[in-house]
């Protein structure tokens, strides 16, 4: 089993991501994380797929994939010449005396705090997974209160291959 | 002019002839505009009927097969023959009513979100939401149906879009599809392998899938074939690739295909895959296909090749093109020692049967049958022990053989023989089922009468569900559940209420007599074969 990361471009036409996870959840592939979003061209949306499984597994994905009608490319976003971000919102219980903490972890994370409130605040932290992954788990002597990850939203680096705006 | 009305002229566009259905009022103001048109339309006695007519036109005539139905129950119904012709890749428009747009969601009477509900048996599917779309979803619908893997597509239609007023009508003259475009020439350099890897060859051998019907790509394949001397065997949708008993043809392969035919696949050294899924009913053993021998698998969907068993050299493209493509290529292939081989396996493999004198032998009957068809005769066998026994006993000369192999639909051999002489009504078709799958489709004989469509139907009869008894008898040693068919109808009794022609075969005495009445005329005859309720196909 390992990770792939595809960059699908898609017609933006209702009902294209149910049928995209629709394919997943029939096949029975496992996806970790979809996101969605248009593209500098309203047509067209770019969407990210984390999908984990065997190579001949991975392969299929990317066959499948490319057999549905709205979908115009699909490629893999390999991690040695792509960059993957993603999102996280996490709201951290805090006191008084506990807040500084969370701040300088924060900090060194470059994370924002994005809303304080008497009880809890909000850290923003937009990175790889891994770096996600990390902040969190220094996140544990907090409590942490909820947690929203958007999945990753990847791009190849340079010119090459550029697929669509 | 309104929506329906564009409908109507959007299937003229595209020279259909026949719709097959049965209205609700969802689908009303379309089957109110085709009064004003020529095409004609066939009302089926249940919609799942519908979509396997036109799987049978569109198999003889190669054009798109279309049905119309109602919303709600109309299009569930219709669900099983869709997913019947998506399993065989057959190109099918199925166009469903719908309730209001403004409605859509609120559960109203007879909403059925069909669009989600077959998304998994659909090449691709459309809501109309603007009546101004009508003639460019229906021209993609036709273009992605039949290009490429063959499919359906299915669009489904408001009732309030249908009479909605058009602002102009004019149909496309081609498709502009951002995101669609399958590839049906084969890339040069795979091919040039191919031709290089077959040089090597001493023992290569085709096996030949419904793609190469679906690519009316059998000519190609056969001049192939005989210029270099490759066999060739089939699955049970490439039967009718090539004649029968063309001294190249080595049989259907698979769990109930011909011995000799898989001996001379697992024995080859060059495996040509076209047109076929390596499903696992035709090999059900992957790594036999791969060991020791070159795979080369061509396929005009990507997705098939690799899915089940990695090849050597993967083509895609459609199979009438590979071949016209490989045709071009010069280069030797010699190996006859192989042939011979392989004429010896086919003389020593037949499969031994011990026919019980009192009943009519399938074996027996339907390559009778087959000899007198005539020579461009279509032959629908539906799903079940008469299906195993057609595609092992029927011989093909210049015509067809149909027969759902994917989905293994029963009931399927009735509509679709309707649809297939509808396509072409100066040849013999002939639908050829158990007692069993005939019940499932028996209220058509209705509509043969309504609508004048001359097919034959011969029902093997033993008073069970055979294939499942068999199953039963092998796996549950003899105890047989829910699989005695008494309380089936007197069919002597069932076609004079249709108006039909009957005929019985009690054993095998007659049979030379009867099946020259059967197929004396150009009518519709029931010929009820009683066959032993204990035989077996293996």
């Amino acid at each position: 089993m390992r990770k792939k990361v595809f960059q699908l471009i898609v017609d933006n036409t209702s009902g294209v991501l149910s049928r995209i996870s629709g394919l997943f959840s029939r096949r029975g592939y496992n996806i970790e994380s979809i996101t969605a979003g248009v593209t500098a061209d309203t047509r067209f949306t770019r969407i990210t797929i984390v999908a984990s499984g065997d190579d001949e597994i991975l392969d299929q994905i990317e066959k499948q994939v490319a057999k549905l009608v709205d979908v115009k490319d699909v490629k893999a976003l390999e991690p040695e010449n792509s960059v993957y971000r993603e999102l996280a919102l996490i709201k951290v219980k805090t006191s008084k005396e506990l807040r500084q903490g969370v701040i300088s972890i924060a900090d060194i994370f470059r994370a924002n705090i994005i809303d304080v409130a008497q009880d809890s605040l909000i850290v923003e932290l937009t990175g790889t997974q891994d770096k996600i992954n990390a902040f969190i788990s220094l996140l544990g002597d907090y409590e942490i209160l909820e947690l929203a990850r958007t999945g990753i939203a990847g791009l190849g680096r340079g010119t090459e291959n550029v697929t669509y705006l | 002019m309104i929506g329906a009305d564009a409908i109507v002229k959007c299937l003229e566009e595209e020279g259909v002839e026949y719709v097959f259905g049965y209205p609700g009022v969802a689908i009303c103001p379309f089957y109110n505009s085709i009064l004003n048109s020529t095409i004609q339309t066939i009302l089926i006695r249940t919609e799942q009927n519908a979509a396997h007519a036109a799987s049978g036109l569109a198999r003889v005539s190669g054009k798109v097969g279309v049905c119309a139905v109602t919303s709600g129950p109309g299009a569930t119904n219709v669900i099983t023959g869709i997913a019947t012709a998506f399993a065989d890749s057959i190109p099918l428009v199925c166009i469903t009513g719908q309730v209001n747009s403004e409605l859509l969601g609120s559960d109203v009477f007879q909403e059925a979100d069909i669009t989600g509900a077959v998304e998994s048996f659909v090449k691709y599917s459309y809501l109309v939401k603007n009546v101004n779309d009508i003639p460019r979803i229906f021209k993609e619908a036709f273009h992605i149906a039949n290009t490429g893997r063959r499919g359906p597509v299915l669009i489904d239609i408001p009732i309030d879009i249908q009479n909605a007023e058009i602002r102009k009508f004019t149909y496309p003259e081609s498709v502009s599809m951002r995101t669609y475009k399958p590839t049906v020439k084969g890339n040069i350099v795979q091919i040039k392998k191919v031709a290089a890897e077959l040089e090597k060859s001493k023992r290569p051998i085709i096996c030949a899938g419904g793609g190469v019907l679906l690519s009316n790509g059998e000519k190609e394949l056969l001049a192939f074939a005989q210029k270099y001397s490759i066999p060739v065997v089939s699955t049970m949708m490439g039967i009718g690739v090539m004649p029968t008993r063309h001294p190249l043809y080595f049989g259907m392969v698979g769990n109930n295909g011909k011995p000799y035919a898989n001996r001379a696949m697992n024995e080859s050294d060059l495996l040509i895959m076209v047109g076929a899924r390596v499903a696992d009913r035709a090999v059900s053993q992957p790594d036999l296909i791969t060991n020791n021998k070159v795979l080369i698998h061509i396929d005009v969907d990507p997705a098939e090749i690799g899915k089940n068993v990695g090849p050597t050299i993967p083509l895609v493209g459609d199979a009438k093109h590979i071949f016209e493509d490989l045709l071009l290529q010069e280069f030797t292939c010699e190996h006859e020692e192989w042939i011979d081989t392989l004429n010896k396996y086919k003389m020593d493999m037949v499969p031994k049967r011990n026919p019980n004198p009192d009943y009519v032998d399938p074996a027996g009957f339907i390559t009778l049958l087959s000899e007198k068809m005539e020579e461009d005769g279509i032959y629908v066998a539906d799903v079940g022990q008469n299906q195993i026994w057609s595609c092992g006993y029927h011989i093909v000369k210049r015509g067809k053989f149909l027969t759902s192999g994917g989905m293994g639909t029963m009931g399927y051999s009735i509509p679709a023989a309707m649809g297939a002489k509808l396509a072409d009504k100066r040849r013999q078709v002939i639908a050829v089922c158990g007692d069993g799958s005939f019940q499932m489709s028996m209220m058509e004989l209705a509509t043969m009468r309504q609508h004048d469509i001359p097919v034959k139907i011969i029902v093997l009869k033993n008073n069970y569900l055979g294939m499942v008894r068999e199953y039963q008898h092998y796996t549950y040693k003899d105890n047989y559940s829910v699989v005695d068919l008494s309380g089936s109808p007197d069919l002597e009794k069932l076609s004079s209420a249709y108006d039909m022609k009957f005929l019985r075969l009690m054993n095998m005495e007659k049979v030379d007599e009867i099946l020259d009445e059967f197929l004396n005329k150009d009518e519709s005859v029931l010929l009820e074969c009683v066959i032993d309720p204990m035989d077996l196909v293996k």
